[in-house]
């Protein structure tokens, strides 16, 4: 039988030749294993007198240990290997991309439309909403515009065959949203509406049948002229940006009084006339059921479709309702 | 309401400031400045010269050769684009190295060959009047070579375009632009008296009037002129006219026009001799009466409209609106009479809106005209008339139907404070208040006073319309700018949260937002395969846009084929809007619906986006039961349910429909009412801790009839394994031969477990049996070997 140190050679040896993973595998039965020489050694020392069977048995075990450690690095040299082999084996060129899944995209209406109300939202408003369908008193009656009043003309609006003729109207503007929620709700109410309008307009680059619009209301204690321009600069600097201030302008509008026109300045100085705004006129309270001695308050509005040709460089409303998926898919 | 600043300064000498500011104070005062021109400056080395002859252009058909004598006798060929000259008539001559008002430099250059030497002008080009067409033809008389700055009596001026809004009657002259701005300045304002010379036979005696509609017109006032100018008006008159838009006609007509512009007050005349006994009267027209209108067109009238008749009740002028061609003034008119009147304003609106004649006029009588302002608009035209020849009879005759009395108002101090956020004092509010005629006098005590109306805002009869008052005259922007604070946290509803996540879902699975107009046009609908048209706009402007939508399918269709048309398939959009199915109560019932359609794929790629749908707002027992729906394909396509109530449908479009849209692929399609699911029963099953014990799949493969859906078979399974069933799914499907016509295999994949324990192989194989045996039963189905 050959000596432990020649084992332990002999196991270099053949593990240095062995080049896979599986051969060294061999190697291990083969030294190490069952009918191996170790174990054939090791199963031999019970002959032996007590004191030589300690020592050649710690000699055994040394080159036992030997031959392990021997083995277990070679293993871990081919197993790295094969690794890597493996790795060079599986390279890709990430750019050979056939095909790329179609994103999806929110229209920017929808866009403009959602920063507006997170806007108003952080500054505490809650969004309510109102039929696209309307009746006359609603878009007119309880917003001051007594029947025949030559301010309904300024609204060119769009009826249709529902109840009394006249009485059924696509609603002209977001403004009944106000006398539904005063109706509806005690003040304090602070609120925003966003919704759908209508009239009577030829499409062109700049009008459209159809718009969006937003409303604020306040209704409080002690609601001023003085909030509302406060409350429109503070809308103003959120939504536009630092550097972009608001003014207001006596205006007209039968269900707010004073009423007032708002601009917003931009940084270059020039002005961007953006929507009405105004007092609760006392009428359109008590048409609603709130006493005008005991709240006050103040409404805005303004056009949602504008805002986002503005913010998206478009130049064409129109633009907006050909859902054309190379215009919708910009942005 | 165009403005010229000399004419201003007529009222308000010391208004000063370098345009700009002015207009700037005007937009202040809600007197919004649309434009603000110069007018004169930049019309230097422009002088009048007489068209010698005119000739082609040999090269060019648009422009023409025109020889020019500037005043020195010489002819100077110029290139003009105009044709509407004539020999011997004069024009303005933009000479060589002139700067025109818009920027342009003249200079000597050719044009296709032919030389031109400077260029003649339009109107519009130098600042008087609107027309870009012809070249402006001035009076004969001028002297040749004169700049026509001298030739004209024009002076360097500007102009304010101002948008004056309905509450502002006033604002509609020049008189009450003047008060507003010289208040807002603190300079002085003050109206001149016109001076009036009368001579002869006594107004009285000479004409009469009657008003028998007291409410439509509450004032008449006239006087009687003799002598009145035939020819043209004087040039500065003429050239104000045109600086504010007013084309000259003749002295009668710019007088009336001039003295409306500047006081706001309409007038009217008619030649007297076609008024017998000069005797007027003021009714409410007859239902159907005809009068024919200065404008030669014979009017059909309504018992709204208010007319001027004869001493024989003939009507012979729409009242506020028109006059009548019966009593004309012509070139021979001698004698007028000269009427200024107040009519109701809605009546005016009314009558001008019917029949298309919205003017100059009406648009004062409908915002409100002042009706104390008669006698002296009288007394203006009466003036400036004389200082054409004209005479006039002593007196006016001054005819009342029911003047509104004066209105005086009590206006709180504090509650002015309250509305606007100012700490202004009672002292501080008369002194914004007077200057714009707005009397106060003090109340009680110190925290109240009394205002008194002036008539010419009509617009303003209470406490509140003398706040704005307040607010305006002291500035807007003067007023310090405060947020309201809310005790309420600001958020969205439910439901306005649940169609936020529909919308990031649906675009995270690559399907974007698409906004088809809401309007459709008759048959529309049939054409998607709908039922009969909805509710319809009664005044649409185009028939497109005619029917109001009952189905976002017609709208979606029209998208898809819209891009396929451009090269574009396989295009998957969707919409979140409203409809009106039809029903209602005081209103049409709307419903919001939101639909998807999936381009160039089949029926199921929609059951898919429904299920992640559900799943995504947590429906109870979404489901999908197959049957036919209007307009989809018959074998493809079912109902929505949601906690077992139909919300929708789903399935591919109709092959017929995408025939008629001409869409060349398949199309899935999905509606759901999101009201309707939103509403429905919804919410998280009750939380279950994942099992510490291994679980068992099992697979089972069925033949089941073609009729039994695969949702049934899985629906049966899942009752079927009870408890111990953590969770079936549908993972394989085919048909062959072997399985025969109707039938088709359907492979599913069950996962047993038990929160406490590891099942047992006997456990797993009991339940395993029950659900086939369920199914078996259950469906005329058979297990798979």
């Amino acid at each position: 039988m050959a000596e432990p140190e020649q084992l332990v050679v002999e196991a270099e040896r053949q593990a240095a030749a062995a080049t896979t993973v599986d051969e060294l595998s061999a190697v291990r039965t083969a030294m190490t294993g069952k009918r191996s020489p170790l174990v054939a050694a090791r199963k031999a020392l019970g002959d032996l007198e007590p004191d030589a069977r300690k020592e050649a048995g710690q000699t055994l075990n040394a080159a036992k240990t030997a031959i392990d450690e021997i083995l277990s690095a070679r293993e871990a040299e081919l197993s790295a290997a094969a690794r890597a082999e493996q790795l060079a084996a599986e390279r890709l060129d990430l750019t050979e991309v056939t095909e790329l899944a179609a994103d999806g995209h929110l229209h920017v209406i929808t866009q403009t439309w959602q920063e507006l109300e997170d806007v108003f939202v952080g500054m505490g408003y809650r969004v309510a909403e109102g039929p696209e369908i309307e009746s006359e008193w609603y878009n007119f009656g309880a917003l001051n515009f007594p029947l025949g009043h030559p301010a309904r003309d300024m609204y060119d609006t769009l009826y249709v065959d529902y109840g009394e003729p006249g009485t059924t109207l696509l609603r002209t503007h977001t403004s009944p949203v106000q006398a539904r929620v005063m109706e509806n709700q005690e003040p304090p109410i602070y609120v925003v509406a966003p919704g759908r309008c209508f009239r009577q307009d030829t499409a062109d680059a700049t009008h459209m049948p159809v718009f969006h619009q937003i409303e604020g209301l306040v209704v409080d204690r002690d609601t001023t002229l003085g909030d509302l321009a406060g409350t429109i600069e503070a809308f103003t600097a959120a939504y536009f940006g630092p550097g972009f201030t608001s003014r207001l302008r006596p205006s007209y509008f039968p269900f707010t009084e004073p009423s007032a026109e708002f601009d917003i300045q931009r940084p270059d100085g020039t002005w961007l006339e953006l929507g009405g705004c105004g007092m609760v006129h006392p009428n359109v309270f008590e048409a609603c059921g709130i006493d005008p001695e005991q709240w006050q308050g103040f409404a805005f509005g303004f056009g949602i479709d504008r805002l986002a040709l503005i913010r998206f460089g478009i130049d064409d409303l129109r633009e907006l309702w050909t859902n054309d998926i190379r215009f919708l898919g910009q942005f | 309401m165009k403005v010229l600043l000399s004419w201003l300064r007529e009222f308000a000498p010391d208004i000063e400031g370098e345009p700009e500011h002015l207009a700037g104070v005007l937009s202040d005062l809600g007197l919004a400045v649309e434009e603000l021109s110069h007018v004169g400056p930049g019309l230097d080395g422009i002088v009048v010269a007489e068209v010698l002859s005119t000739r082609p252009h040999p090269d060019a058909d648009r422009i023409h050769l025109v020889d020019v004598d500037a005043g020195d006798g010489e002819a100077l060929q110029v290139c003009c684009g105009a044709f509407n000259m004539a020999v011997g008539d004069l024009v303005p001559l933009a000479t060589v190295g002139t700067t025109m008002p818009g920027g342009m430099e003249i200079a000597r250059r050719k044009m296709r060959g032919e030389w031109s030497n400077g260029m003649l002008c339009s109107g519009a080009e130098i600042g008087m009047g609107d027309d870009h067409e012809g070249i402006l033809i001035l009076d004969q008389g001028l002297s040749l070579g004169a700049p026509l700055t001298e030739a004209l009596g024009i002076h360097p001026d500007v102009l304010f375009d101002l948008e004056v809004n309905p509450n502002r009657p006033d604002a509609m002259s020049v008189m009450g632009v003047a008060r507003d701005l010289a208040a807002r300045l603190g300079v002085a304002f003050a109206v001149t008296a016109p001076g009036v010379e009368e001579a002869g036979q006594p107004a009285a005696e000479r004409a009469a009037v009657s008003i028998a509609a007291p409410d439509f017109c509450r004032r008449f006032g006239v006087r009687v002129l003799d002598n009145v100018p035939s020819g043209p008006s004087p040039r500065w008159m003429a050239n104000r006219l045109l600086a504010v838009g007013q084309r000259p006609i003749n002295a009668v007509v710019d007088l009336s026009n001039y003295v409306m512009f500047e006081l706001g007050q309409p007038n009217h005349t008619y030649d007297l001799d076609l008024v017998p006994e000069g005797e007027l009267g003021v009714r409410m027209a007859h239902k159907g009466e005809q009068l024919t209108t200065l404008d030669g067109v014979e009017r059909t009238l309504t018992s709204y409209d208010g007319v001027i008749v004869n001493r024989d009740d003939e009507a012979i002028g729409l009242a506020g609106v028109m006059g009548g061609a019966s009593t004309e003034i012509s070139a021979g008119t001698r004698s007028v009479l000269l009427e200024a009147a107040w009519w109701d304003p809605m009546t005016i609106a009314r009558t001008a809106r019917r029949l298309g004649l919205r003017s100059e006029a009406s648009a004062r009588f409908e915002r409100g005209a002042d009706p104390e302002i008669i006698p002296m608009a009288l007394d203006r035209f009466v003036e400036l008339a004389a200082a054409l020849g004209a005479t006039t009879s002593p007196g006016m005759i001054d005819a009342t139907g029911n003047r509104p009395a004066p209105i005086t108002v009590r206006v709180r101090t504090p509650r002015v404070n309250a509305i606007l956020g100012t700490e202004l004092s009672t002292d501080e509010m008369t002194a914004l208040l007077e200057p714009i005629g707005f009397a106060c006098e003090a109340g009680g005590d110190s925290q109240d006073f009394k205002v008194s109306i002036p008539s010419w805002r009509i617009d303003s009869a209470t406490e509140i319309d003398v706040i704005e008052e307040v607010g305006r005259l002291h500035g807007y922007s003067n007023i310090a700018r405060t947020v309201p604070v809310t005790e309420q946290a600001g958020t969205l509803t439910p439901q306005q949260q649940d169609r936020r996540h529909i919308r990031a879902l649906l675009t995270g699975m690559g399907i974007t937002e698409a906004m088809p107009l809401p309007f459709l046009a008759p048959g529309d609908l049939a054409r998607a395969g709908l039922g009969d048209d909805g509710i319809t706009v009664t005044n649409p402007l185009v028939a497109e846009e005619s029917i109001m939508r009952t189905s976002l399918r017609p709208g979606l269709l029209k998208a898809v084929a819209y891009n396929a048309a451009r090269r574009t398939t396989g295009v998957s959009l969707f919409e979140i809007g409203r409809t009106n199915p039809g029903g209602g109560g005081e209103l049409p019932d709307e419903h919001e619906h939101l639909a998807v359609i999936l381009a160039g794929q089949e029926a199921t790629a929609a059951t898919t986006l429904w299920r992640r749908l559900a799943r995504h707002l947590a429906a109870t027992n979404p489901g999908v039961v197959n049957g036919p729906v209007d307009g989809l394909h018959p074998g493809r396509s079912g109902q929505v349910l949601a906690d077992g109530q139909p919300v929708g449908a789903l399935g591919e479009i109709d092959p017929q429909v995408l025939d008629a849209y001409e869409i060349d692929e398949r199309v899935a399609w999905l509606e759901v009412d999101l009201g309707a699911l939103l509403e429905a029963d919804r919410g998280l099953a009750p939380y279950r801790a994942p099992s510490r014990y291994p679980s068992s799949d099992i697979d089972l493969a069925f033949t089941v009839p073609d009729e039994v859906s695969a949702d049934e078979v899985a629906a049966t399974i899942a009752q079927a394994g009870g408890e111990l069933l953590a969770s079936v799914s549908l993972f394989d499907v085919f048909r062959s031969e072997q399985l025969g016509e109707g039938r088709r295999s359907l492979a599913y994949t069950l996962r047993f477990e038990a929160a406490d324990r590891t099942l047992n192989d006997a456990e797993v194989a009991a339940a395993r049996q029950t659900c086939i045996d369920a199914v078996t039963t259950t469906h005329n189905a058979t297990l798979r070997g």
